[in-house]
């Protein structure tokens, strides 16, 4: 009836059973899980928010609200895999010449779940709730193409998150590392749930990011606005159109490579096996034909973040607009030529290392290119150092450094010699977090006041901004030295005393990240309080350049009382230099928008049962899963009431109500910018 | 909005179906883009059986020893046919040749896709009883089920696709949404036709003469 799951698996029962330290911090773990979920729960109930967030939320299609729901996961799994970072260098510290607290298991799952949650559940669905929120409304649209899929892509993110959550009660995770190679995941040398879940977690949140990938590629295609042609579209909806190029092409091979490697596990192929024809290059070559790729999806979103903060806080145009839409582009297919510079050390001959290795350091090109414009932007700019810019000129200096590092690593003679060390960990880092993270954090900063109608606090902002910076900075530079010394990663203790020292700096680093996170939940708090005096709701607290601007904070629905027309780039400064920023359309009328829909809870409920059936081989549920996921989407295809109308008086009324509400504001110059008197009307030509 | 002229590569309505020509401007590009993700997913498989095909037979059987060509042939003419009888349908609906003709169109291709899934699973019978090659055999053996398998599923997945429509079109009649529905089967099934041929050519004649 239930599998092959016993009490055992319980995380509490295995503490119980054997209260080692390793287990107890487990049961932690498991306890807090728990407790927050029944927090969440028992909150719900208590403020009767079960009807508003049923309607209000998960049933909803509306694309900034998904994008919402999107970003409210990722911030829940970036606390989980923080908390897990500081708790490995905890770990480490003591480990030194000795065992430490955790077993090497528990600290192979701890890499493994840090690693998998950062890539797939933290930085993917944090950039697809910024992509899902603004691109829409930077190009003019209502909704992106398919709301639906659009739903159903987050339910089925969120699944994969949630069985990575279940795995902290229920079983073990994975040890084989975010990247699951198969000469540790096969069944042979890994039994039991923990590589299933991590193969139907990652399966699952590749099959959402797919769909992701599409929506968004046809949305920018077909849904611009009048005038719009692609290359008036703010520079974030390029990068958003080639991340999502990349996501309909890269996701494949990853589906491919973890279908094999559950074949192999649930019904003896060999693909990967080390016996009868199997061949673990193949899983290698698969899952960095997806891998690489997948590091310009993280990256790129970011990298038009920062276009839009250059611009907007320097108060100028872009410098070098097509040149910098063409480098993304030129990245966006180099990504597809480098894949191997993974494993250099795993058997090719020199010269195909060394094809590879030049065509990796190709890509330095483009990206350098893109610094050079975006430093020209800055250049005789009024520049305005708020949390948003803080974050973007930290990104160019460090950013530009864990270039350095990539450069030395794509010589494959230099990676011979550091391949697989603490050094790789801290250049990859070196790349992810001011290539992406900081990129997020600073996008929540400029469009939470669009998303809410209020700013977030700055000397919060600024705040954790410090932690960040000097957490990243004292948490990983270290790495690079310890990685010199031979230090290699995923390690679970040392003999070498000489670790010490470095170890208990990233671990002051990693403290000092969490207080960045704590940092940017106090902003959280303190906004919501003040939220009164930090409301901006004409909408346009930054002097924004480009359509999401023109509307009000909140925006309605639908976005737009009319659609808009643009007749060049940075559509919005043009249409406030002119005067037409804030008009009463004479053509409203009435429109459509998509009625909430059940299916994509429907879908996540069921694809939850079903990857948790097939991890714990639980058939009949896995069977009844599937069923009720896919009975959703053909009895929703029967639906044909699929639209909701809004009168064009609605429109018009909502309309008024918010140029009376301008009329009655006050104009900000920059220099207020921060100040309770930014309403969200800027000054004009200030 | 004139309707003439070409919104997507493909069956266009413009000429009998303004309203439709319109609306499936997005939905039908949109399916297009889905279908390139679909054919990365096949070109994966296609490299996996190249390389296992050669470097994994463990000793096990060669792509020649599950060759049959009559089988493959036969099977072939059955898709193949079934895209011809498509297209059919498809005209018939583009010309409103009215409801019966299209769903006879339609019926004669479920009925021709089914026999080709038939005749793929007899064809898996015979490999593991008569040629004793089940997939756990070897690498190669591996990639090839995974191959052949992940085409049978799409078309078996083409056929309940083509029997909820077949519901629908008895339910609601040649609506729009029903339309389109029916313009996207059409691509699929059409899509599903050429990974087929590259299965023919690739596993079975070229297995045949290697
Ligand atoms: C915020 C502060 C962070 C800290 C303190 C931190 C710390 C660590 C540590 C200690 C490891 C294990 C290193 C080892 O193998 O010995 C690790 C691995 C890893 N981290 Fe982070 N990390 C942080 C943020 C991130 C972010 C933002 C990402 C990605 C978006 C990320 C992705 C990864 C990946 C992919 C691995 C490799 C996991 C594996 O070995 O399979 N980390 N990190
Ligand atoms: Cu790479």
């Amino acid at each position: 009836m239930l599998g092959a799951l016993d009490w055992q698996a319980i995380v509490f029962v295995r503490a119980w059973r054997d209260p080692s330290a390793s287990e107890l911090i487990g049961a932690a773990a498991g306890g807090l899980a728990v407790t927050g979920a029944l927090a969440a729960v028992v909150l719900l109930s208590v403020f009767r928010l079960w009807r508003p967030l049923w309607s209000g939320w998960l049933t909803s299609l509306d694309h900034k609200k998904i994008g919402i729901m999107y970003i409210v996961l990722s911030l829940v799994m970036l606390l989980r895999a923080v908390i897990e970072a500081a708790l490995m260098r905890l770990h480490q510290l003591v480990a030194v010449g000795q065992g430490g607290p955790l077993s090497p298991e528990h600290f192979a799952q701890l890499f493994s779940t840090h690693g998998t949650i950062m890539i797939f559940f933290m930085a993917m669905p944090l950039l697809t709730g910024i992509i899902n929120y603004v691109m829409p409304l930077q190009i003019g649209a209502r909704d992106v193409s398919f709301p639906l899929l659009n739903a159903i892509s987050l339910a089925l993110t969120a699944a994969g998150a949630a069985l990575v959550m279940v795995s902290l009660v229920i079983g073990r995770f994975s040890t084989g590392g975010w990247s699951g190679y198969a000469t540790y995941t096969e069944l042979a040398y890994s039994m039991g749930e923990g590589v299933d879940y991590w193969i139907w977690a990652v399966t699952l949140s590749s099959l959402g990011s797919t769909l992701s990938g599409l929506n968004f590629a046809v949305t920018i295609y077909k849904k611009r606005c009048p005038g719009m042609t692609l290359f008036r579209m703010p520079l974030f909806c390029w990068t958003t159109l080639c991340t999502s190029i990349l996501m309909i092409f890269a996701m494949a091979p990853l589906t491919a490579a973890t279908v094999m490697l559950a074949l192999d596990r649930y019904a003896g192929f060999h693909f990967f096996t080390n016996d009868a024809g199997g061949n673990m290059m193949n899983y290698a070559n698969l899952f960095w034909l997806f891998g690489h790729p997948e590091v310009y999806i993280l990256i790129l979103p970011a990298f038009g973040v920062y276009s839009e903060v250059f611009a907007t806080f320097s108060g100028k145009t872009l410098y070098g607009y097509r040149a910098l839409v063409f480098a993304t582009m030129c990245i966006a297919v180099l990504s597809f030529t480098v894949w191997l510079h993974h494993f250099f050390t795993m058997g090719q001959s020199a010269n195909i290392n060394a094809v590879f290795g030049i065509a990796t350091m190709t890509i330095g090109i483009p990206t350098g290119v893109k610094v050079y414009e975006w430093l020209m932007t800055m250049v005789r700019g009024r520049i305005r150092l708020t949390t948003p810019m803080l974050f973007a000129v930290t990104f160019l200096v460090t950013f530009v450094l864990g270039g350095l590092t990539g450069i030395l690593l794509a010589n494959p003679t230099i990676d011979f010699s550091v391949h697989n060390s603490l050094f790789l960990v801290a250049h990859f880092h070196n790349m992810l977090i001011p290539g992406l993270l900081f990129g997020m954090i600073a996008a929540v900063q400029v469009w939470f006041p669009k998303a809410f109608g209020f700013r977030l606090h700055e000397g919060w902002g600024v705040a954790g901004f410090v932690c960040w910076v000097a957490g990243f900075y004292l948490a990983f530079m270290p790495l690079y030295a310890l990685g010199l010394m031979g230090a290699m990663r995923r390690t679970s203790q040392w003999a070498r005393p000489e670790y010490g020292p470095w170890l208990a700096v990233a671990l002051l680093g990693a403290v000092l990240v969490l207080g960045g996170v704590f940092c940017l939940a106090m902003q959280l708090f303190v906004s919501i309080r003040r939220r009164k005096e930090l409301a901006v709701p004409v909408g346009d607290p930054w002097d924004g350049r480009t359509l999401e601007w023109a509307c009000p904070a909140p925006p309605p629905e639908w976005n737009f009382t009319v659609i808009p027309k643009v007749a060049s780039g940075d559509a919005f400064t043009v249409m406030k230099r002119e005067g037409r920023a804030y008009e009463m359309p004479d053509d409203i009328e009435d429109i459509e928008m998509p009625a909430n829909s059940a299916v994509a809870p429907v879908i996540c409920v069921a694809s939850v049962a079903t990857g948790f059936a097939v991890t714990w081989h639980i058939w009949w549920l896995a069977v009844l899963g599937l069923a009720a996921g896919w009975g959703a989407v053909i009895a929703r295809s029967f639906v044909l009431d699929t639209k909701r109308r809004i009168p064009a008086a609605t429109l018009r009324a909502s309309h008024a109500a918010w140029l009376d509400r301008l009329r009655r504001t006050v104009p900000v110059s920059r220099a207020g910018e921060t100040d309770p008197r930014n309403d969200g009307l800027a000054e004009h030509g200030a | 909005m004139s309707g003439a002229d070409t919104r997507h590569p493909g069956l266009n309505l413009g000429q009998t179906d303004a309203g439709g020509h319109d609306a499936a401007e997005e939905v039908v590009f949109g399916f297009w883009v889905f279908l390139m993700s679909d054919m990365v997913l096949f070109a994966i498989l296609f490299a996996t059986y190249a390389t296992m095909s050669t470097h994994g037979q463990a000793g096990g059987p060669a792509p020649l020893d599950l060759v049959d060509l009559g089988s493959a042939l036969a099977e072939t003419l059955l898709l193949l046919g079934s895209s011809f009888t498509f297209g059919m349908a498809s005209l018939a609906l583009k010309y409103r040749e009215g409801r019966t003709r299209l769903v006879a169109w339609l019926a004669l291709t479920f009925v021709l896709g089914a026999v080709f899934v038939g005749w793929e699973v007899h064809d898996v019978h015979v490999w593991i009883t008569q040629d004793d090659a089940p997939p756990q055999r070897s690498g190669f053996l591996s990639a090839h089920y995974l191959l052949t398998a992940t085409h049978g599923l799409h078309v078996a997945a083409g056929l309940l696709w083509m029997a909820v429509i077949a519901v629908q079109i008895g339910w609601f009649g040649l609506i729009r949404e029903v339309k389109l529905r029916l313009m996207r089967l059409a691509l699929f099934w059409h899509m599903l036709d050429i990974v087929w041929i590259g299965i023919f050519t690739f596993v079975f004649l070229y297995g045949a003469v290697r």
